[in-house]
């Protein structure tokens, strides 16, 4: 499953496009009261779902070691903050995906750089990537175990070969994708190739760049989840494998839960950094 | 100050796979000489002009060209993420490049939109910043490459006006190509009209300036350009 979810975030990553993703307009009043209620009107079915899982649960229904009530999972995330296992766990996990996330950009941007700038560059390094993109990151567990122990190093460094591609893919696409009528006009303008890169083509690539890193965000915490269920003694994996071994069901939705909130929250994070360094693009603009 | 040309082009061929697209053409424009190319569609003055402005290679004649160059394009080309300003200043050296921009961006009518984002300029204002960037260079010589064809009448015309003021204010030498007869009588000393790669016309235009399209002499030009561009009154109306 993870695979194939792997699969297809690796595929919108490829094909994805920051001119046609946030290509929204800003509601006008009227059509933002209205999307309000829509939106009430979409938390409906969520709560009633909520509400028969608790039921379910309360009646005997469902078991607690198949499943969890939601009352049961927020009394144990309760309890799991105020003795310190979440908040110890969270912050191995953290710093695993920030790490790890932070090689990635910076070796991703680093051969995006090279393959984009130079022929030379792209003859030697686009290829080599395109051949590796396409072996299934999770494929080298086994791999990395061998080669780099049970330690930090093998989940750090696997999100950080998750997390490269998106970022490599959609930067060297941004360089390689500036409008020659704009590196024309540079010439003609006596830019110096030193100054074409600095203002004309790193910013024209910086929202495609901003794209991949959205994507990137997201597979960190994909390959997080995997990385930290295998020989892990710490973060938010470990915490819930170290659950199913006690049929404690509500520990593991505890940490789902967790995975799904930083999710939501890193991909908000990068959203707000495309609002603050896109402003030059007229819908940014009038929405921030 | 010296008195040599600012361009100076010796039988300069230009082939492409399709066929031959200028033909040993020879061109001498001079210091502060406001020259206009005519042609249709497809007779080789973008050639001509991407040629002079060092964007093709020249692989046969001679073409001397004042380093001091720059282009304003049919499209604004302006860097969607720089203010209006730092467009104009972008590649300007010297310590004052600010206050230079604002002034040159002052003599467009844009003093106003100094902090202002390309993409919300509409096309009229978006080419003014065009002129502006080109201006703050102090160019020898400002090649035009149909810089009114995508804007509307109106728009265009009070260009022209701008472009003539700014010409008779900086005297740079003008290479204006269009394909715009009245365009060209209006500003330009000199009209030349290129036709399959050759030079089929230098027409010198001596009428004093503003100019009137009504004048006798300005529509007798009219007359001796249309038939050297081939075309004759019904299809000019019809067109």
């Amino acid at each position: 499953m993870l695979d194939a979810v792997l699969a297809q975030g690796s595929r919108i990553g490829l094909g994805g496009n920051a001119r046609t993703t946030t290509g929204q307009v800003a509601p006008r009043p009227r059509r933002a009261l209205h999307l309000h209620l829509g939106s009430m009107r979409r938390l409906v079915s969520p709560l009633l779902l909520l509400a028969v899982w608790q039921a379910a649960s309360s009646t005997g229904l469902v078991s607690a070691q198949t499943l969890a009530s939601p009352l049961q999972i927020m009394l144990t995330a309760r309890d799991l903050l105020n003795d310190g296992t979440l908040t110890h766990n969270l912050a191995v996990s953290l710093v695993r995906a920030g790490v790890g996330l932070g090689l990635a950009i910076v070796i991703g941007v680093s051969l995006a750089l090279v393959a984009g700038l130079s022929r030379i560059g792209e003859d030697l390094v686009d290829a080599p990537i395109q051949m590796l993109r396409t072996i299934p990151v999770l494929a080298l567990v086994p791999m990395f175990i061998l080669w780099f122990g049970i330690g930090e190093m093998p989940k750090i460094l696997l999100v950080t070969l998750g997390a490269t591609f998106p970022i490599y893919l959609n930067l060297y696409k941004g360089i390689r994708a500036i409008d020659p009528k704009l590196l024309e006009a540079a010439r003609t303008l006596g830019l110096t190739h030193g100054e074409t890169v600095r203002h004309v083509i790193l910013p024209g690539a910086l929202p495609d760049l901003l794209v991949g890193l959205r994507f990137s965000v997201g597979i960190s915490w994909l390959m997080l989840v995997v990385a930290e269920q295998v020989n892990a003694n710490a973060g938010i994996g470990h915490m819930m494998m170290d659950a199913e071994d006690f049929l404690r069901t509500d520990i593991i939705l505890v940490g789902m839960l967790v995975y799904a909130l930083f999710g939501l929250a890193s991909d908000q994070g990068v959203r707000l950094l495309e609002r603050r360094l896109l402003v030059w693009r007229p819908q940014a603009h009038r929405r921030g | 100050m010296n008195d040599s040309p600012v361009l100076r082009v010796r039988n300069l061929t230009r082939r492409f796979a399709a066929g031959v697209v200028l033909k040993s053409l020879d061109l001498t424009i001079e210091r502060g000489e406001f020259v206009a190319l005519l042609g249709r569609s497809g007779s080789g003055k973008t050639t001509l002009l991407r040629t002079l402005a060092g964007l093709d290679e020249v692989s046969e004649g001679d073409v001397q060209v004042s380093p001091e160059s720059t282009v304003v394009y049919q499209e604004p080309r302006l860097f969607p993420w720089k203010r209006v300003w730092h467009n104009v200043a972008l590649g300007v050296r010297t310590p004052d490049a600010r206050r230079r921009a604002e002034a040159a961006l002052g003599e467009v009518e844009l003093a106003h939109r100094l902090n202002a984002w390309p993409l919300t300029l509409s096309g009229g204002e978006a080419q003014r910043v065009a002129l502006a960037r080109a201006l703050i260079r102090e160019p020898e010589l400002l090649l035009l490459d149909e810089p009114f064809a995508s804007l509307d009448a109106l728009t265009r015309t009070r260009m022209q006006g701008l472009v003539g003021d700014l010409w008779a204010r900086h005297r740079p030498a003008v290479l204006l190509v269009t394909h715009d007869i009245d365009e060209a009588l209006l500003l330009a000393d000199r009209v030349l009209v290129l036709s399959e790669g050759r030079l089929e016309a230098d027409l010198r235009v001596d009428l004093p300036r503003p100019r009137d399209d009504g004048e006798t002499r300005f529509v007798h030009l009219r007359r001796t350009l249309r038939t050297a561009l081939g075309v004759t009154d019904k299809q000019a109306i019809a067109a």
